[in-house]
């Protein structure tokens, strides 16, 4: 009888932990342990896998963090990423233009973006306490016209730094940008721990990340970060105590885009390159799902959130070409990005959101 | 002087709520005589995306009316037509009864994608826009799934012509070439220089007609209620959710005959990128012809498709004439679709919000007045 009891409490304790965590969140880590366990098998070397999986993390860890304020502030999840991606370009090309080089260029990079990204923020901010309750549909077509618009840009600027523009005509920037000599791995080469001959793990930009984290996590226990978030929980109570909630989720929109523009300077510093035109399109589907696989909700983000999604999605993104490729010699692995990060954008908007304003 | 002054405030209102097309026209005349483009060059091409676009456009009508908004899952039925388009290419049927065999075909696979779309929007209430947009990335993935693996180990494709080198997937482009414009052509009628898809636009007649009816029948009724508000429809003893889906699934299978009536036209398929664009190009036609988020008209569809179009066709040779490069324009334009689907997003939610306020005020003076008394 006491067994049977045990028992049972032990089984709702798995039955809530399992609805807690979420069964696509389940399939989603259960998917990557095997694609690990099945790397040896098909000759990969697991240390290289790794590795690949520690550096894809440090280069989107900051974009996905980014998306954290707004979710606590209510404003749902950012599919505006693109117009603090634009900020952030707009910063690094800047710095480039006016002949920085170096670290100091990343450095130049990261405080011309911050004009752009807290202008920009405040407009997007303002424009999304207009339209309360619709922010995800809106911020994703203010995302794409942002986009849009500034392909226009990037050829009409007078941009004339060569190593930025077409040869040929002399105006123009090219859509991928060498950062050799500028900001490459200016992060990651700070106190690299090398794995093998050409891949360390770049403990520079882990820190990078991990104190930005650490900045969020002790804004949002701050008073201000306390009201945003109870504006985020229950804006109606919020208002009753006094809380100004238009200005919070302004402050967390205007906080959104600058993480947004210094995620993208890091991610550039890993990968190497600055990528302009409709690249920045790539970058919002992989973001935003990988928050939700780590636990995220349309109004819920922490920090563990982040690390765990991001590890997890950039995981099955590294993970599946190599495996796959070399069990069925099929190239599934876009296929599989594909249905992984829209499933896990859906299943997080058909749940049923209690409190959702 | 007050019926001067209530002119005045009445015309601004007629402006303001012609925003967008007015902006739309004043493009076209800026564009126009800088594209450098024949009056009667630009008539032929319009008529032919008429013929090519309407119907896709009108699909999203039904939805609206249901209040689901922009279905953008409209994608869904394109899909449909484009696996119909390829088996039936592969079936080497060509022409009219190609067209025809194809649209059967493509009917249970829209159904049952159809439902799949309604059942996870019925459960996404309130955000069916946005989850909408998700299913159709979502299902993309499942189309190339489809295409790219199963054609030809699981679902039997005979022809190399249209298979990948590798055995299996299916090729970039599968040329329609034995069915290109054979609808377009059977009854064509040349005006002056402009051909005409008389075909074509009976079968667009044909649809408005349905339109038209539908919205009179009790189903067509049912769907005004549930989109004016589901919990009155729900007390009214409508099933909300049937309803919905029925709505949903009506959308799918227009798009995928659309779609097949777009390739038909265009005489081959890009089959990894025909469909991806397709809804957002269908929406900001729709929504630059005058409609919004929870209204528009067959009017809006027809008047969109010409100014959306003409746009299309000049901006990228304006864009060169002023700034030397033709790859502005083609920014250009793609800018502009967005830029239109965001402002109609943005108008729709803010005047939600403000209906909101004012039922709420309302309330609240009622509740006072009743106080009072």
């Amino acid at each position: 009888m006491e067994h049977s009891a045990t028992l049972d409490a032990r089984k709702s304790v798995f039955a809530v932990m399992l609805q807690r965590f979420g069964l696509p969140r389940l399939i989603i880590a259960g998917f990557l342990l095997l694609l690990f366990i099945m790397a040896p098998f098909v000759g990969a070397n697991l240390t290289v896998q790794i590795g690949n999986v520690i550096n894809r993390f440090s280069w989107n860890a900051v974009l996905v963090l980014s998306l954290v304020p707004m979710i606590h502030s209510g404003c749902g999840l950012n599919f505006g990423v693109p117009l603090g991606i634009v900020a952030g370009l707009l910063g690094g090309t800047i710095s480039i233009q006016l002949g920085f080089t170096g670290p100091m260029s990343f450095v130049m990079a990261i405080v011309l973006a911050t004009p752009f990204a807290v202008l920009m923020g405040i407009g997007y901010g303002a424009l999304l306490n207009r339209i309360k309750g619709g922010e995800m549909m809106i911020t994703t077509y203010v995302g794409l016209s942002i986009i849009s618009f500034m392909c226009m840009m990037w050829l009409l600027l007078p941009y004339s730094s060569p190593t930025m523009v077409y040869g040929l005509s002399g105006t123009g920037l090219r859509p991928t940008i060498s950062l050799e000599g500028f900001y490459d791995k200016v992060l990651a080469g700070i106190l690299p721990i090398p794995l093998t001959e050409d891949l360390s793990i770049p403990t520079g930009t882990l820190v990078f990340f991990a104190l930005l984290a650490f900045l969020i996590w002790a804004f949002l226990h701050t008073k201000t970060g306390t009201a945003m978030t109870a504006v985020g929980s229950n804006p109606s109570f919020a208002r009753a105590s006094g809380i100004n909630v238009n200005k919070m989720r302004l402050l967390s929109v205007v906080m959104s885009t600058w993480l947004a523009a210094i995620g993208i300077l890091v991610y550039q510093q890993g990968f190497g390159f600055i990528q302009l035109y409709t690249a920045p399109n790539n970058l919002t589907l992989p973001t935003v799902a990988a928050i939700l696989i780590g636990g995220a909700s349309i109004n819920k983000a922490s920090i563990p959130n982040v690390i765990i999604g991001t590890i997890l999605f950039q995981g099955i993104v590294t993970m599946t070409p190599t495996v796959l490729n070399s069990m069925i010699h099929m190239d599934m692995s876009e296929v599989i990005r594909i249905v992984v990060s829209n499933g896990m954008i859906l299943y997080a908007l058909t749940r049923k959101t209690e409190g959702l304003r | 002087m007050k019926t001067k002054h209530g002119f005045q405030k009445k015309l601004g209102q007629l402006v303001l709520d012609n925003s967008v097309p007015i902006m739309f026209i004043i493009i076209c005349a800026v564009c126009i005589p800088l594209s450098g483009f024949s009056p009667s060059y630009l008539l032929n091409e319009v008529v032919t995306r008429m013929g090519r676009n309407t119907f896709l456009i009108l699909c999203l009508l039904i939805p609206i009316i249901a209040g689901l908004g922009l279905n953008f899952a409209m994608t869904l039925g394109a899909m449909a037509g484009e696996i119909a388009l390829i088996l039936v290419s592969d079936w080497q049927i060509w022409g009219i009864p190609g067209v025809v065999l194809a649209m059967i075909v493509s009917i249970p696979i829209s159904i049952l994608l159809g439902l799949l779309c309604g059942k996870i929007l019925n459960r996404a209430k309130g955000r069916e826009m946005i989850t909408s947009y998700f299913i159709s990335f979502f299902m993309n993935g499942m189309y190339q799934l489809v295409v790219l693996y199963m054609m030809g180990p699981i679902i039997p494709i005979v022809h190399e012509s249209i298979k990948l080198p590798r055995g299996y997937g299916i090729r970039n482009t599968v040329s329609l070439l034995n069915m290109r414009q054979s609808v377009d052509n059977l009854l064509a009628i040349n005006i002056g220089g402009v051909k005409i898809p008389v075909l074509t636009f009976l079968l667009i007649a044909l649809l408005c007609l349905f339109l038209i009816w539908f919205r009179r029948t009790k189903l067509g009724q049912d769907m005004r209620a549930v989109g004016q508000d589901m919990d009155v429809a729900r007390d009214a003893g409508i099933n909300v959710d049937r309803t919905r889906i029925v709505s949903v699934l009506i959308s799918t299978v227009v798009a995928g005959f659309g779609m097949i009536l777009y390739l038909q036209n265009m005489g081959n398929i890009s089959t990894y990128s025909s469909h991806s664009q397709i809804g957002m190009f269908s929406i900001a036609a729709l929504l630059v012809g005058g409609a919004s988020v929870e209204k528009a008209s067959i009017g809006n569809a027809f008047l969109g498709v010409i100014l959306f179009h003409l746009m299309f066709i000049v901006a990228p040779s304006a864009g060169a004439q002023v700034t030397g490069d033709s790859m502005t324009g083609e920014y250009f334009r793609v800018f502009v679709s967005y830029g239109v689907i965001a402002i109609a997003l943005v108008m729709y939610a803010a005047k939600k919000r403000r209906a909101r306020s004012n039922a709420g005020q309302l309330l609240a003076e009622a509740q006072k007045q009743e106080e009072n008394a």
